[in-house]
């Protein structure tokens, strides 16, 4: 079996467009929240959203490559080419090895949207013009990624609800843990603009307080009312430690536990014991006693139900004086399909630089959840040892253990 | 319109949208060497002539234009058509 290692990672997010920027934004606790006014005027209930910048891509891509990419394809791009730039891999790198892609993404609804208007308008499919198809499928972050960098390992999406991005990295390792790759570009990328948004807000699961954006997402907090939906994409590349250590790329930390689990129960609503067997398996396969994690990035997402399920999981799993606990989607909101790349890439920030990013918002936690370690504000403390929570609507679950790189 | 401002017009979303540069836009330059086509990109030139002059090219037509200048013709005849 093969030890697994992350080599590069790269953030573009309502936090920063780059690692630097997220790393202020997560140590001083700056929420990425704002509104958008085109919400209200669709009707939506609130028009409370992550505010992510559209990239300028025209300096590193012609306009062929860049006619097939969706927002989120965009946002994937730049992250993407953050990690290559960390892990020290360029298209030559790319043409003379097999590296693969595995990236999340659930959704691709904006493209899909304008090209069923442009139908309308002109009844004729070609004048919906050549991108859209490859912008429409849901593989789209893949296939163009693919594609811009010649790649020539597995070239796959994998979509798994609000877990998928933590699901790439889990497919990914067992791949590269089992010596079928040596390589694979991971991550998640998430839409953020409205056309997306509306079928979900039509829910009544976002946020409605608008009068204070950044005070909106409050995982834990007893006063939260719902989630915040945000977006963007967050790369983050593996590869076997040989092959690492081959080619003298930095080592940022190494998987060593991968645990999943489906609920078998609701459609949207969460349950206890499926992360509880998620959380369990993540912890058999690292290796590790629960004592040993140190630091939780919670999936927590602000909604009632969601938080406390989670919070009872987490509890069963690791009893009292348990691991210390923040969601980090407390200034991001829900990146959802992305959400467990991003959140794996802001745990390792974290961990190279000595603090765990606080749960902002949180004034008091519900009764039954007082006895997590919830980090209210930015700790300053090394730590080794971290997992990450990520869970999805019809019940899919993922867990990761990752731990500071020992030769 | 004027064959001058479908010139232009051409001309103009040429350089915008398909990122041509203004230097080797030739009346008898080949289009589709100048601009690299592939038949991805016809998909996209039928749109923006939809888009500027308000007809839309069938795909065939394309064979028989193999030049800047065959292209302005081309667009210059169905405008004047209409």
């Amino acid at each position: 079996m093969n030890r697994v290692v992350i080599t590069g990672i790269g953030v573009y997010s309502c936090l920063g467009s780059n690692i630097s920027e997220v790393e202020h934004s997560l140590k001083n606790g700056i929420s990425g929240i704002g509104i958008d006014p085109e919400r209200k005027e669709h009707g939506f209930r609130s028009a409370l959203t992550g505010i992510v910048p559209t990239p300028e891509l025209k300096p590193f891509l012609n306009r062929r490559q860049r006619v097939g990419l969706a927002p989120q394809g965009e946002y994937a791009y730049m992250a993407t080419k953050e990690a290559m730039e960390m892990s020290k891999m360029d298209l030559d790198f790319f043409e003379k090895n097999e590296v693969g892609i595995l990236y999340g993404n659930d959704s691709s609804a904006k493209p899909v949207i304008d090209a069923t208007d442009a139908l309308r308008a002109k009844k004729d499919t070609t004048l919906i013009g050549s991108g859209s198809i490859f912008q429409s499928m849901n593989s789209t972050v893949t296939m163009n990624l693919a594609t811009i960098l010649k790649l020539k390992g597995i070239n796959m999406t994998i979509s798994a609800a609000c877990a998928s991005g933590s699901h790439s990295i889990g497919m990914g390792y067992f791949l590269l843990k089992h010596g079928m790759q040596e390589r694979i570009i991971c991550g998640g990328a998430q839409e953020v603009s409205y056309h997306s948004m509306g079928s979900f807000d039509g829910l009544s699961t976002f946020s409605i307080r608008e009068d204070d954006p950044t005070k909106a997402s409050r995982p834990f907090d007893k006063s939260r009312d719902g989630l915040i939906p945000s977006g963007g994409a967050s790369t983050v590349i593996i590869e076997t430690l040989e092959s690492a250590q081959r080619r003298g790329a930095p080592i940022l930390g190494e998987i060593l536990g991968y645990g999943f689990s489906s609920n078998g129960d609701h459609i949207s609503h969460p349950n206890v014991e499926g992360p509880v067997r998620s959380l369990k398996m993540a912890l058999k396969e690292s290796g590790l006693r629960a004592s040993d994690i140190q630091y939780i990035n919670a999936h927590a997402t602000s909604t009632p139900a969601g938080d406390l399920s989670e919070g009872k999981a987490i509890l069963e799993t690791f009893g009292n004086d348990g691991p210390f606990v923040s969601s980090t989607k407390s200034m991001t909101g829900h990146e959802m399909w992305m959400a467990g790349a991003s959140e794996v890439a802001y745990s390792l920030i974290m961990m190279q630089n000595g603090f765990m990013a606080p749960n902002i918002n949180l004034v008091e936690p519900d009764d039954e959840l007082k006895r997590l370690n919830i980090i209210a504000d930015t700790r300053y403390q090394d730590f080794d040892i971290f997992l990450s929570n990520s869970f999805g609507f019809g019940g899919t679950n993922s867990s990761l253990v990752i731990r500071k790189f020992k030769a | 319109m004027s064959t001058e401002e479908i010139v232009k017009t051409i001309n103009g979303f040429l350089v915008e949208e398909f990122e041509v540069e203004e230097s080797v836009i030739e009346p008898s330059a080949n289009l589709k060497e100048s601009l690299e086509l592939d038949s991805l990109d016809y998909v996209d030139l039928v749109v923006e002539i939809e888009s500027n002059f308000g007809f839309k090219v069938k795909p065939e037509d394309f064979s028989d234009i193999h030049t800047f200048q065959d292209f302005y013709d081309y667009v210059a005849n169905k405008v004047g058509q209409n």
